[in-house]
C-alpha cells in the first residue's frame, strides 16, 4: 500500500500543542523560519558534498572556490541577485514603510469599496 | 570529526549521521535527508550545550527573585516553578525551539519512512524467512488503554499504528531518529543503555547465568539485543504492545546476526502465557515512565510472578525526584514528560522505586539502586563527556533486586 508522505508525513502528534511563546501566531512563524534554517544548511551540505566530489576527481580545487574572484561583470550579476533576494526576503518590511510613508495609498478596503461606491 | 570530544575550540561535535550502522532493514535516506539529520542533532546540541544552561541562569537571576519578592517565600514544588517561568521569554525562546526540534525530527523521519513504507515491509518479511517462529503477533491484540492514550515522544501514530498489515513505518522511523533526538550518545545502534545494563551485570555478577530472560516493553529490541549477546545461551522474550516495533524489531535481529530472541505480542499487565517463576531475569528499559497510573502496579505483580525465586529483576529509568532534588532540576526533568508527550513520566517518578520493589516481591533488603553510563562505541577513549541535558543524558537510574530463594 502506497501513503501519502507529503500530507501524512506532517501528521500531528495527539494533545493539544503548547505554545510558549505569548502569542502563538508568533511561534508558528518561529516554526517556519527554523525548517527554512534547515533546508538552507542541507543545501550547504549538498553543495560541499559535491565541491569534495570535484576536488577528489580533480575537476577543481576547494582552494580555487575560496580564492576566487569574481571579473567585474561577474561581480555585478551576483551583487545583483543578492541585492533581489534581500529585498524578496524583508518585502513585508519595506510594504510597512511605504504604509507608513504614504498614508493616502493605505487606506482600509472597506473604506475604498465605499468611496468606489460613490465614484 | 564527529565524535563527541571537544575539539580545539572546546566545542563537543555530535557524530555525524552515517556513523549509525545500516543493518539490512534500515530505512534508506538520500543524502539530502542524512544531512537533515546532521543539521538538526547540531541544533539539538547547540541548544542543550549552550542555550539550555541560560534557562537556569534566568530561573535564578530573575524568576525566583521575583516570586520572592511577591510571595516573600520561594517555591514549594516544581508545579508552582512551572507556572512562574512559563512567563519569561528566555525561557520561552529556549521551549519553543526544543519543541520544535521535536516536531521537525519527527516530520523529517516519517517523511522518509512512509515514502518507502511498502518496500520496509517487503524487506522485513524476507528478512524474517526461515525465523518466521522468532516472531509472534496476535490477532485481534487489544494496545494497552494508556499506550493509545497518547503519542509517545510526539511520534504520530506511537509504537502501534500500522498502516497496513505489515507495515514497519513508525519503527523504522524510531530507529533512525533516536540518533538525533540523543545526539549520537546511545552508540550506532543506538544500544548505549542495553549495552550498559548486560556489563554492569556481568561485571557485578559474573556466576549469574540467567537461562530465560524476559525484556518487557522491548520496543524494536535496541536494548534487548545487547543483553542477548551477551548471555548467548539464554532464551531471551521480547514483548511490547507494538506490533511495527515487533515486526522490525524480529528482522533487525536477525540482520544484525542475534537469533535468541523471541518477539512476541503482549500486554505487561497479562503474562498468563508463562508460568510462574519462568525468568531467572526480568528487564525494562526506559519502558515504566510509558505505562500508566493503574498499569504499573499490575505490570509489577506479574513481574513478581513471573520471576523465579533467586532471579534478577532490573528497571532503566531516569532518576526518581527525591527531596534533595532541587525543584528547578525537577521541572526541568518533568519537561518532556509535559512537553515531549510522555506524560506519565512526571507522575511515575513520584512513585518509590522501593514500593514498586515490593509489589514485585522484592523485600527492601534485596532493593538496589545504581547509576550507569551508556556504552557507547562512538566515544574516543579520553572523550570529554557532554554536559547533561536534562532527561536525555545518557546516564540512568537502575533500580531492582533479587527474588529471595
Amino acid at each position: 500500500m502506497k501513503l501519502n508522505d507529503i500530507v501524512m508525513g506532517s501528521d500531528k502528534a495527539k494533545g493539544a500543542r503548547p505554545y510558549f511563546f505569548d502569542d502563538p501566531m508568533a511561534e508558528r512563524v518561529m516554526n517556519i523560519a527554523m525548517a527554512i534554517a534547515t533546508e538552507v544548511a542541507v543545501i550547504r551540505e549538498r553543495i560541499d558534498t559535491i565541491e569534495r566530489l570535484l576536488e577528489a576527481k580533480g575537476i577543481l580545487a576547494q582552494a580555487e572556490i575560496e580564492g576566487f574572484v569574481p571579473t567585474d561583470e561577474q561581480a555585478e550579476e551576483r551583487q545583483l541577485w543578492h541585492a533581489r533576494y534581500a529585498a524578496r526576503i524583508l518585502r513585508i518590511v519595506k510594504q510597512e514603510l511605504d504604509a507608513v510613508a504614504n498614508p493616502e495609498d493605505n487606506k482600509p478596503m472597506h473604506q475604498i469599496a465605499d468611496e468606489i461606491n460613490e465614484m | 570529526m564527529g565524535d563527541n570530544r571537544q575539539n580545539s575550540i572546546g566545542y563537543s561535535l555530535p557524530p555525524v549521521w552515517t556513523k549509525l550502522k545500516q543493518h539490512a532493514v534500515f530505512p534508506h535516506f538520500t543524502h539530502d535527508e542524512r544531512a537533515r539529520y546532521n543539521f538538526l542533532a547540531n541544533l539539538n546540541r547547540y541548544l542543550s550545550t549552550v542555550i539550555a544552561p541560560g534557562v537556569q541562569v534566568a530561573y535564578e537571576r530573575r524568576v525566583e527573585p521575583a516570586f520572592k519578592a511577591e510571595h516573600g517565600r520561594t517555591f514549594q514544588n516544581r508545579h508552582e516553578l512551572r507556572e512562574a517561568i512559563s512567563r519569561d521569554a528566555y525561557y520561552q525562546m529556549w521551549a519553543a525551539l526544543r519543541r520544535c526540534t521535536m516536531e521537525m525530527r519527527q516530520q523529517n523521519g516519517r517523511a522518509v519512512v512512509l515514502r518507502q513504507a511498502e518496500e520496509l515491509a517487503q524487506r522485513v518479511q524476507d528478512t524474517l524467512k526461515g525465523h518466521e517462529d522468532i516472531l509472534r503477533l496476535r490477532p485481534g491484540f487489544e494496545v494497552p488503554r494508556y499506550l493509545r492514550h497518547v503519542d509517545n515522544h510526539l511520534m504520530p501514530g506511537s509504537y502501534h499504528t500500522q498502516y497496513f498489515e505489515g507495515d514497519v513505518a513508525n519503527a523504522a522511523n524510531y530507529d533512525s531518529g533516536l540518533f538525533v533526538t540523543s545526539g549520537g550518545m546511545l552508540g550506532s545502534l543506538t544500544d548505549g543503555g542495553g549495552r550498559a545494563i548486560a556489563k554492569w551485570v556481568r561485571e557485578n555478577y559474573p556466576d549469574f547465568k540467567p537461562k530465560r530472560i524476559l525484556d518487557i516493553g522491548c520496543g524494536l529490541g535496541h536494548n534487548t539485543l545487547p543483553i542477548a549477546e551477551a548471555f548467548p545461551d539464554a532464551e531471551v522474550w521480547a514483548i511490547d504492545a507494538g506490533a511495527p516495533m515487533l515486526r522490525y524489531g524480529a528482522a533487525r535481529a536477525i540482520a544484525l546476526g542475534i537469533t535468541n530472541v523471541r518477539f512476541v505480542q503482549m500486554d505487561a499487565e497479562d503474562m498468563s502465557e508463562f508460568p510462574d517463576g519462568y525468568f531467572d531475569w526480568v528487564q525494562t528499559t526506559m519502558f515504566l515512565h510509558e505505562t500508566g497510573g493503574k498499569a504499573i502496579h499490575k505490570i509489577f505483580k506479574e513481574i513478581g510472578r513471573v520471576l523465579a525465586p533467586g532471579g534478577l529483576t532490573l528497571h532503566i529509568e531516569q532518576p526518581q525526584y527525591t527531596p534533595e532534588m532541587s525543584y528547578f532540576e525537577q521541572f526541568m526533568r518533568d519537561w518532556d514528560a509535559y512537553y515531549n508527550a510522555e506524560p506519565y513520566w512526571g507522575h511515575m517518578h513520584d512513585l518509590q522505586p522501593e514500593d514498586l520493589m515490593e509489589e514485585a516481591g522484592i523485600p527492601r533488603a534485596n532493593f538496589m539502586q545504581v547509576g550507569v553510563r551508556a556504552v557507547n562505541d562512538l566515544d574516543q577513549p579520553n572523550g570529554t563527556q557532554v554536559r547533561e541535558d536534562y532527561g536525555r543524558s545518557p546516564i540512568w537510574n537502575v533500580f531492582g533486586g533479587w527474588k529471595p530463594k
